[in-house]
């Protein structure tokens, strides 16, 4: 068969697989700060139980592999509480929940890093701890935390694909599908490599260009 | 001891740093025993120059001559020479993922092919001769400058080398710390060691140095016997070097 | 059939093969990714302009291509150009691909941390720059580069589960095979993870020790910052 052929048919049904797997980086992206900043918080600031149920949280989805969380929630935790969600929503849950437990060390991180002297500079002038969290420290530690947080980015994109495992329609799927119906492997691989690759660098660049967007002087290169 | 045999060459050296010149043409020789220290403003070579020696710097002109056997143009065996001529850094540079007592003993293993029963020994002996034997397992980071820089002297000392370079061995030391590596070199100086020694430390060039040489933008402006340049007239540029030191030290 | 029977007669025996072969992917992977790591590390500061550019792009193409990907590279793409390899071999030469790759960013990182000072006192000793490199550069490196080279380790732990991908049975696939037969998803997989969670846990606190051991002073973090990892 012509392979320039096949790319070329096939080449449209292999890019619709970029929403999906953007879809996917970017609920796990979304997640991770939804949850992963106010875990962050809970880390530093909470009371000893709260503090032990994150820790928790974080070693679990930190410890299992990516393919193990992804066969947990769609063969068993959703079906469980009686949820029949498509295999998109489970493979966004679980990458967007180990996002958050990422996520959250990074934030961690950055928060500890700014914390002493501000908060009491903060309480000195009579907020509460909650508003000296929310209006002095966390502005400071999501700078600071940034460019360890874009960095989280092509680790997520690449995990992405892990989805294939159950049947997410996105770019390594579509490539599966491609080659078992033209039995042409090595360059639909490369092709899909390519792209990811290309994702990889294209969002690295829109994420280093909001780390320079949101930039104050004397701030940047704080956590690793 | 008392030799006339002329150990180290050194002809015509020219270095330069892009526009910048370092080095005019530096020419002089060295007898075995000898002790000579490089004095001077900073910036004007004397570090440059010691390491054009033994070719860590390639200088653009002249050559080095260790013994009969030319050290500049010695292709691969440049690491033969870098054996015989040792150096002492301002900065001690101390390998420091290793104790005192293997930073004396690799050279010896890796490059001398010694056994390391063999080169323990010496390497413990090299320790005593700077009295630090009482440290030899312990890491760079937890000795005081001083102890560092006597250990870097050790490390020299133990390849046998030929003559020793030390690039301001001092500088980086506290005045107490300086003492103590001073009067190591001063026991090696009386020992015999050919040593050419770049120092801002002038009470040392004066009692140990047998010559000492003035430089200045690149040259050697004058040089002799620290008495010749103490008392004749014709040495006015570098005593007045040396009196700025003295105003600034007091003494 | 009670649950304790199917845990103690059924799935742990299973899963215990299964994790033996995780081992095994573990154990032959991790050190020819260090070797691999330390062979490109070197060549990508030491090497000539197209061996430090060949290595620059090696690395490149392997992070940013997804492992899984990677896998199926080597296991459905190879044949088409005359090379077949076992599953287990096409998972062991990917993740040792991809192992090396990410240690040779942290050794590299560890190269250039290390102060010219040490290869120029090696070099007035008279070693050549093999020599240096070999005796006194890699030594420094590897000792700071361990908390990376132990958190790849870990990732490593992780990401042999993508062997079952290619039909390897390992601890994810067999754990798998009994949950479909059975059909007791959480049960199945959660026990899979405490498997996994327990390897990750042993080699936290085995590099906590190890980093104990090549402590040198001055050189080396304190072995808190691995608690992080757990």
């Amino acid at each position: 068969m012509d392979f320039a052929a096949v790319i070329t048919e096939w080449f449209p049904y292999l890019i619709g697989g970029i929403f999906a797997t953007l879809g996917l980086v970017g609920s796990a992206l979304l997640l991770g700060v939804l949850f992963g900043l106010p875990m962050a918080v809970g880390q530093v600031y909470g009371k000893r139980p709260i503090r032990f149920l994150i820790g928790i949280f974080v070693w679990f989805f930190r410890g299992l592999p990516v393919l193990v969380l992804l066969f947990l929630f769609y063969f068993g935790v959703f079906p469980g509480l009686g949820l029949e969600a498509p295999a998109f929503l489970v493979g966004a849950t679980v990458l967007g929940l180990r996002g958050a437990a990422y996520q959250s060390q990074i934030f961690r991180g950055a928060i500890q890093s700014v914390s002493e002297g501000q908060m009491i500079a903060a309480r000195s002038v009579g907020m509460t701890k909650l508003q000296s969290i929310r209006n002095v420290i966390l502005p400071q530690a999501v700078r600071v935390a940034l460019p360890g947080w874009s960095n989280e980015y092509p680790n997520i994109l690449t995990d992405s694909s892990i989805c294939y495992a159950i049947g997410v329609m996105e770019l390594m799927t579509r490539t599966s599908q491609i080659v078992s119906q033209t039995y042409i492997t090595m360059p639909i691989y490369l092709v899909c490599a390519g792209i990811f690759i290309l994702l990889n660098y294209a969002g690295m660049k829109v994420l280093h260009m909001i780390e320079k967007k949101i930039k104050i002087p004397g701030f940047g290169t704080g956590a690793a | 001891m008392e030799n006339n045999e002329t150990i180290l060459k050194v002809k015509n050296i020219h270095k330069s740093f892009g526009d910048l010149e370092v080095l005019k043409g530096v020419s002089f020789e060295v007898k075995k025993g000898e002790t000579i220290c490089f004095i001077g403003p900073s910036g004007t070579g004397k570090s440059t120059l010691l390491r054009c020696i033994n070719l860590l710097t390639q200088p653009d002109q002249g050559s080095v001559w260790l013994g009969d056997a030319e050290v500049t143009n010695s292709g691969k065996n440049i690491n033969h020479f870098r054996q015989k001529i040792g150096m002492v850094f301002q900065n001690f540079f101390l390998f420091d993922h290793l104790t005192a007592i293997r930073n004396v003993e690799i050279a010896l293993i890796k490059v001398r092919g010694m056994k390391p029963k063999e080169a323990r020994e010496k390497a413990l002996e090299e320790l005593r001769q700077v009295g630090m034997e009482e440290w030899a397992e312990h890491y760079p980071a937890e000795l005081s400058g001083g102890q560092a820089q006597r250990v870097s002297i050790a490390r020299a000392l133990a390849m046998d080398p030929d003559v020793i370079l030390f690039d301001e061995p001092t500088s980086a030391l506290d005045p107490e710390l300086t003492r103590e590596v001073l009067e190591v070199m001063k026991k090696l100086a009386l020992a015999g060691m050919t040593m050419l020694v770049v120092t801002h430390e002038m009470g040392f060039a004066c009692s140990v140095a047998n010559r000492i040489m003035f430089m200045e933008h690149g040259e050697i402006k004058e040089q002799g016997s620290p008495e010749e340049l103490m008392s004749d007239t014709k040495f006015e540029r570098c005593k007045n070097f040396i009196g700025q030191f003295d105003q600034i030290n007091g003494d | 059939m009670d649950q304790a029977e199917f845990l103690f007669q059924i799935l742990l025996p299973v899963l215990m093969e299964g994790m033996i072969v995780t081992i095994k992917l573990i154990v032959f992977t991790a050190p020819f990714g260090l070797i691999l790591g330390i062979l490109v590390a070197v060549g990508r500061v030491y090497g000539s302009k197209p061996i430090s550019l060949l290595c620059k792009g090696a690395v490149g193409f392997i992070k940013g291509t997804p492992l899984l990907l990677m896998l199926f590279i080597l296991y459905f793409g190879l044949p088409s150009i005359g090379i077949t390899l076992s599953a287990f071999v096409a998972s062991l030469v990917g993740f040792i691909m991809c192992n090396g790759a990410y240690n040779s960013e942290y050794i590299r990182g560890a190269i250039s941390s290390i102060k010219e000072g040490q290869i120029i006192a090696a070099q007035a000793l008279g070693m050549t720059r093999m020599q240096a490199v070999r005796h006194i550069i890699l030594p420094q490196a590897l000792i700071r580069a361990i908390p990376g080279l132990s958190n790849e380790f870990i990732y490593l732990i992780k990401y042999s589960s993508l062997a079952y991908m290619l039909t390897v049975i390992e601890l994810t696939g067999a754990g798998k095979m009994v949950a479909t037969k059975y059909f007791e998803f959480t049960e199945v997989f959660m026990i899979v993870g405490i498997g996994y969670l327990i390897l990750v846990t042993i080699t936290t606190i085995a590099v906590m020790l190890i980093e104990r051991k090549v402590a040198v002073p001055g050189m080396t973090q304190s072995g808190r910052n691995m608690l992080d990892i757990l």
